[in-house]
């Protein structure tokens, strides 16, 4: 996809999310320099001025909350030959969509009170409901070992593949103790695996940031639950952490991403 | 230059949005503002109705660079609500899992967004073309920072080990051992950074202004303490919003605060001008090498205050490192809470300045929730440092304007993802 002697151009972009995923990409810098003789960074607000006209791959972060968000979308994705979503918050509209549950008037009320009716917002959702995605990093944040093998693949010319295991395989692989013993909604069972079950593995529970796995088992997920001594009401909270948009606990019912 | 409009729209360099407004008409100051432009994201409302043993882990996901100082002083609102008490070893390894942070952030700031401006470099990219070893360098103390919050809580974003009354992870004694080691080693980069910092020149302006931080009798404190003025008066936590006193300023969405005049500081230099004398010998010895002293005004120096704040860190970390060495780590449970109701706040210094998460529970569920961020705090004191600073540049090429002011922007350190909210929240169930 890209012609002998040039060096690939790869942008970051941003919209709303805590970006902690560049901040993970500016991290692997420390342990792979070399990264930056492979490709020439074109784009990145944080660290760059001005824009080109053309980038071979566009890394977008963050979730599309209004209107003047698609626009600029829009024109990522026609300068660009592969878009890639960036993690959870581009992916699958992340820690951003908890709030879907809710009205965005209601929100905008809430948070702003009188100053409500200048705030521009509607129910977050990812960038794949509004442009085409070519490639997925997803977590939050990112694994940076992922992006790394993301990045090769597509300079290869290949296309990324997520694995389609749960999280359950890798705390298992790892030998990590179960957590339902302990009486939390891990949702190890649904989640996509990729990273190494990190959550269960530092004491917490898996909140499903990397989004379902394709075929995910909610009926028997919920059966654990109840059998763990937790309620209906635990299991709902959990999946709203990090899945309201991929399970449809959203007003705007437009096209899912996958 | 008579009639001249500067519009930077996203700033760049900053770790958000940012639109730097301001009007020159006739070589007069017709109009100076910082606006926050960035979508807002609604964190209040994401709270509600959470479990207390959720809250940090939502909170930590405003920032990706303040997601340990997040995290803490939610943990903090929550335990302060909940009647837990946490152990010395927790308040230890809080204190020194904030330290990397600072270190994180700070290197961040200085080397990769500050310093390429006072280098003549548009960006870090071509100073690590330029000078490889300044960039090896910022990238080995960063790199220390998130290998000691990894050791500590999983990761720096987001952190994982961190819990409501204590920690669901501990390091081992090789872990630590390795670290101490690598903090002392450390010293030679703090010194190469003091080094490159003081031959750095920095724009002069003063403006004094009131100055606000944590504080602590006998340590720099990050984390817990009282909020102190540089005018001298002393408030615990729970009075915060006697000091914030937030106000609405249309249109842009984020609140400006002011105590004692029309806007305060926070930051390293509102910490080391209220804490100085608490500073590691070796950080006092930076900030002298540095030409930083307690009666600065220069808003350009908070740069200067977060290099003496690497060198604290570094020595406050070997400290740390080696008390808990001494004592070992033991796997402690968490502490329980008390109660299931009630309402408290948690603060610590995050890099860019002082954060306040201000909680309300019932029978453990978030009932309201209040933040309040150090770049919300700041906006409203660089908008008058620009103000006072205009008249003083607007002799010099359009160019050169745009430049000052992006860079005393940048000297605020202004994380933008976290200043998006801003106004006091209620829950109606």
């Amino acid at each position: 996809m890209i012609e002998e002697g040039r060096k690939p151009q790869v942008g970051f972009f941003d919209f709303a999310g805590c970006e902690g995923c560049q901040l993970t990409v500016v991290d692997l810098l420390q342990t792979h320099l070399d990264l930056l003789e492979a490709v020439e960074i074109v784009e990145f607000r944080e660290a760059l001025t001005g824009t080109v006209d053309h980038l071979d791959v566009a890394f977008v972060e963050g979730s599309c909350t209004r209107e003047e968000d698609e626009v600029r979308l829009k024109s990522i994705r026609d300068r660009s030959t592969r878009v890639v979503a960036l993690g959870a918050c581009a992916h699958i509209a992340g820690i951003n969509a908890l709030r879907n549950s809710i009205a965005s008037e209601e929100a905008k009320e809430i948070v702003y009170g009188e100053q409500a009716p200048l705030i521009s917002t509607y129910d977050p959702r990812p960038i794949g409901a509004v442009i085409n995605v070519d490639a997925v990093v997803p977590g939050c944040p990112i694994n940076p070992e992922e992006f790394q093998a993301v990045l090769v693949k597509l300079l290869q010319g290949r296309t990324p593949e997520l694995p389609d295991s749960s999280v359950c395989m890798e705390c298992k692989a790892r030998e990590i103790e179960c957590v339902y013993p302990l009486r939390r909604p891990c949702l190890g069972p649904i989640t996509r695996s990729g990273c190494g079950a990190i959550c269960p593995g530092s004491g917490f529970q898996c909140v499903g940031c990397r989004g379902t796995i394709s075929n995910p088992n909610l009926e028997s997920l919920s059966q654990v639950v109840l059998d763990h001594g937790m309620s209906s009401n635990d299991l709902e909270r959990s999946l709203s952490m990090f899945l309201n948009w991929q399970l449809g606990v959203s007003k705007p019912c437009e096209a899912r991403d996958d | 230059m008579t009639d001249v409009s500067v519009n930077v729209h996203h700033v760049t360099r900053l770790e958000g949005h940012g639109n730097i407004v301001v009007d020159i008409r006739n070589g007069a100051l017709e109009n100076c503002r910082f606006d926050v432009v960035e979508a807002p994201r609604f964190f209040e409302v994401m709270l509600r109705g959470r479990s207390y043993l959720e809250a940090s882990h939502v909170a930590s996901r405003i920032c990706g660079i303040c997601a340990v100082g997040h995290a803490t002083a939610s943990l903090r609102a929550t335990e302060s609500a909940l009647g837990i008490e946490v152990s010395p070893q927790t308040t230890l390894l809080r204190e020194l899992n904030m330290l990397g942070e600072i270190l994180d952030s700070h290197v961040l700031h200085v080397y990769m967004l500050v310093a390429p401006d006072l280098l003549g470099q548009p960006s870090v990219l071509s100073l690590a073309k330029s000078a490889p070893d300044v960039v090896r360098r910022a990238l080995r103390l960063k790199q220390l920072a998130g290998d000691l919050c990894r050791a500590l809580c999983g990761r720096h974003t987001h952190p994982l080990g961190m819990t409501v009354g204590g920690f669901s992870m501990f390091p081992d004694s090789e872990e630590l051992e390795a670290l101490l080691g690598r903090f002392v080693n450390a010293r030679h980069d703090v010194d190469a950074t003091v080094e490159l910092f003081r031959k750095l020149t920095f724009p002069a302006f003063d403006r004094e202004t009131e100055y606000i931080a944590l504080w602590s009798p006998n340590r720099y404190t990050f984390l817990d303490g009282e909020i102190a003025s540089s005018l001298g008066e002393h408030w615990p936590l729970d009075r915060y919003l006697e000091v914030t006193n937030e106000r609405p300023v249309a249109p842009a969405t984020s609140k400006r605060t002011s105590h004692a005049r029309s806007s305060y500081m926070v930051g390293a230099l509102s910490r080391f001008k209220t804490s100085h004398a608490s500073l590691h010998p070796r950080a006092a010895a930076a900030a002298a090498d540095l030409g930083l002293t307690p009666d600065c005004c220069n808003p350009f120096f908070n740069t200067v205050a977060q290099v003496v704040e690497i060198a604290h860190a570094i020595e406050s970390a070997i400290e740390l490192l080696k008390s808990l060495l001494h004592s070992g780590v033991v796997p402690e449970e968490p502490v329980q809470p008390a109660r299931l109701s009630g309402s408290g706040v948690g603060a610590c210094e995050v890099p860019r300045g002082t954060l306040f998460h201000a909680y309300q529970y019932q029978d453990g569920r978030m009932q309201t929730a209040n933040c309040v961020v150090p770049t919300g705090q700041n906006i409203g004191n660089l908008e008058e440092d620009m103000r006072a600073f205009v008249p003083r540049i607007v002799e010099q090429p359009e160019d050169s304007v745009r430049l000052n002011l992006e860079m005393l922007a940048r000297a605020y350190d202004p994380c933008i993802s976290c200043a998006t909210h801003l106004v006091k929240v209620r829950f109606h169930p």
